[in-house]
């Protein structure tokens, strides 16, 4: 409506209702203003997805001229030449062992705040406020807080402690992603089975687990590729005590880590050491987004068989 | 099971509160050497001596704000693209493309920032400096382009993804029926946004940015490849600095004795308390929204 009519229908005017339907000037301002946020924000989205692009492509581009076959299953040798086996079998055992102390913690404390906590409950409260500072907290503190806890009293840096680094950043987001999919269980599962008098720890391991099992695995999934990337608690707990050019599985001894490694090369002075790193950046990060896009396949899944 | 989870819960708790123990306990010698003063000092040269941690907070402070400021505009727009413009189609590909930005490690940012986007802002800052150097922060521009603005850059890229996913899922849950009624009334699209969506929203959305501001203040790894590890106060936007989180990663394996390495516990617990203050503010100025990181 334009402010000529307007002003007309306050002042008791007679409202022409044959008038054209054509904008006046007012009308096309406001369309015009319109316009440009909708192309504004068509703008911002293109950009987002142009950065990643750019982004995997920069990693792609350098990273491919390193790879073959004996690039992931060679260890190290001087300064620029074999491959990064040691570094990425140590990542996937840092983050394992990370894994199988984050995942039940936080799938029980998931369990907790929705099956056992009531819903007006000031224990929760506390509890997801104390997951929310958790997940807030710098990695490089984590870093920090397992170095006083484990590295100071053994004397020594290892791929357990390094472990225990990952672990914390995974129990947040592990413990939030459990929370979220509990809560997509219908409740007329635990009816019928409170129904049944089932008891609730029988409910929750063979009703309510299964049902949420997806969801809990795409958490999973999405919180290991997470701490699989993670650097800075490496750095701190994890960075030296071991040989670069060898392959070591004792966690209780310094574990070498795609990360580390890539943190390492970078001012090495070859510029065939780069490119190493650049392949084991393009190893890393592939396979952190494999991991992303298979747990957002099987949630989908999972969310069209909880909707069935 | 109960015990369990309970257990479980308790042990979240401890651990929280066992690393505020631990960064304390470390920190001991510089937190009785120094007292509050550490603050306040901005003297940070660990081969002449460590007193205070003024200008990695100083440099922290500036990154960080310089990623909030061009990531909340972009992300708001990402976010009301998603949720109000794109077609289903669009949105099911370009939203999680778009959150993958947050799936690519620190590590890996870090690595592309010093060698792909240092050449180009190396070439970019002259041409702002000329254009906006009567602003007194656009200075000089750095000789090779690292600078406390090319880390600002990094960390948008970053926390890019946490607010726009954030604001788009608090721009879904605003009722249909208001945004239809209001648009039957003849709003515009951006009256509908402007009116309906954005006050509807706007606690939560300040939450997501905050949340961002959290991350970017904590940000180590990536900030350390392009920042420059200078630890004065940077007079504009393109001189090197230093943050807390980039200098503990740049300086830890390698301490120059006992003092250093406490002055850097001492520094990780001053992040830590704005860490804290961070996640308090967000959930406070939340409200009614449930607004927290996610993997999901």
């Amino acid at each position: 409506m334009s402010a000529t009519s307007e002003t007309a229908l306050l002042e008791g005017m007679p409202f022409d209702p044959t008038a054209p339907l054509t904008p006046s000037g007012n009308l096309r301002r406001r369309t015009a203003v319109s316009r440009f946020v909708q192309i504004t924000a068509t703008a911002a989205a293109v950009f987002a997805v142009a950065v990643l692009l750019i982004v995997l492509y920069g990693v792609v581009s350098r990273g491919a001229s390193a790879l073959s076959f004996g690039f992931v299953i060679h260890n190290p040798s001087g300064l620029a030449g074999g491959g990064i086996f040691n570094s990425l079998l140590g990542t996937l055992e840092i983050v394992a062992i990370g894994a199988l102390i984050a995942l039940p913690i936080g799938i029980l404390t998931g369990l907790y705040l929705t099956e056992f906590a009531g819903p007006r409950s000031r224990t929760a409260a506390a509890l997801r406020f104390a997951l929310d500072i958790m997940a807030g907290l710098p990695t490089i503190i984590v870093g920090l807080f397992v170095y006083g806890l484990i590295v100071i009293p053994q004397h020594r840096q290892s791929g357990f402690a390094g472990a225990v680094a990952l672990a914390i950043v995974m129990l947040p987001l592990m413990a939030r992603s459990s929370q979220e999919v509990l809560l997509l269980v219908p409740g007329s599962l635990r009816e019928a089975a409170d129904a049944l008098g089932v008891s609730r720890w029988r409910t929750v391991l063979s009703v309510i687990l299964p049902a949420a099992f997806g969801g809990i695995l795409t958490g999973a999934i999405l919180a290991t590729a997470r701490a699989a990337g993670e650097t800075a608690p490496l750095l701190i707990c994890d960075s030296i005590g071991y040989n670069p050019f060898a392959t070591e599985l004792n966690p209780f001894h310094g574990v070498p880590s795609a990360s580390m490694f890539i943190y390492q090369s970078y001012d090495l002075p070859l510029a065939q050491a780069v490119t190493r790193a650049w392949g084991a950046a393009f190893v890393l990060m592939m396979l952190i987004l494999i991991a992303n896009v298979l747990a957002r396949l099987i949630l989908a899944r999972s969310r069209a068989k909880m909707g069935r | 099971m109960f015990g369990l989870c309970a257990l479980a819960g308790v042990l979240v708790v401890l651990t929280l509160v066992d690393v505020v123990l631990q960064l304390v306990n470390n920190a001991q010698p510089a937190i009785s050497k120094f007292g509050l003063g550490f603050v306040t000092s901005s003297r940070w040269q660990p081969n002449f001596g460590v007193e205070g941690v003024l200008a990695l907070l100083y440099g922290t402070v500036v990154v960080s704000l310089i990623a909030v400021v061009l990531a909340t505009p972009l992300g708001i727009a990402i976010a009301l693209y998603l949720s109000m413009m794109a077609p289903p189609r669009v949105r099911a590909v370009v939203g999680p493309l778009v959150e993958l930005l947050a799936a690519v490690p620190s590590i890996i940012y870090g690595f592309w920032g010093l060698v792909v986007l240092v050449p180009f802002i190396d070439k970019l800052e002259p041409g702002l400096h000329s254009a906006l150097g009567f602003i007194p922060v656009f200075g000089p521009a750095s000789p090779i382009g690292i600078s406390v603005f090319t880390a600002g850059l990094v960390l948008t890229v970053m926390i890019l993804p946490i607010i726009s996913a954030l604001s788009r899922d608090l721009f879904l849950t605003v009722p249909s029926e208001l945004k239809d009624g209001a648009a039957a009334l003849g709003a515009t699209q951006w009256e509908v946004i402007r009116g309906i969506v954005l006050p509807t929203t706007v606690s939560g959305v300040t939450a997501a940015v905050v949340l961002g501001l959290g991350r970017a203040l904590g940000e180590a790894i990536a900030v350390s490849f392009v920042i420059g590890d200078v630890t004065r106060i940077p007079k504009s936007l393109f001189d090197p600095g230093a943050s807390i989180a980039s200098e503990i990663a740049n300086q830890f394996t390698s301490p120059v004795n006992a003092l250093h390495t406490a002055s850097m516990f001492y520094a990780g617990l001053v992040l830590v308390v704005i860490g804290m203050l961070t996640s308090v503010a967000a959930r406070t100025i939340a409200g009614r929204f449930d607004v927290s990181q996610r993997v999901i």
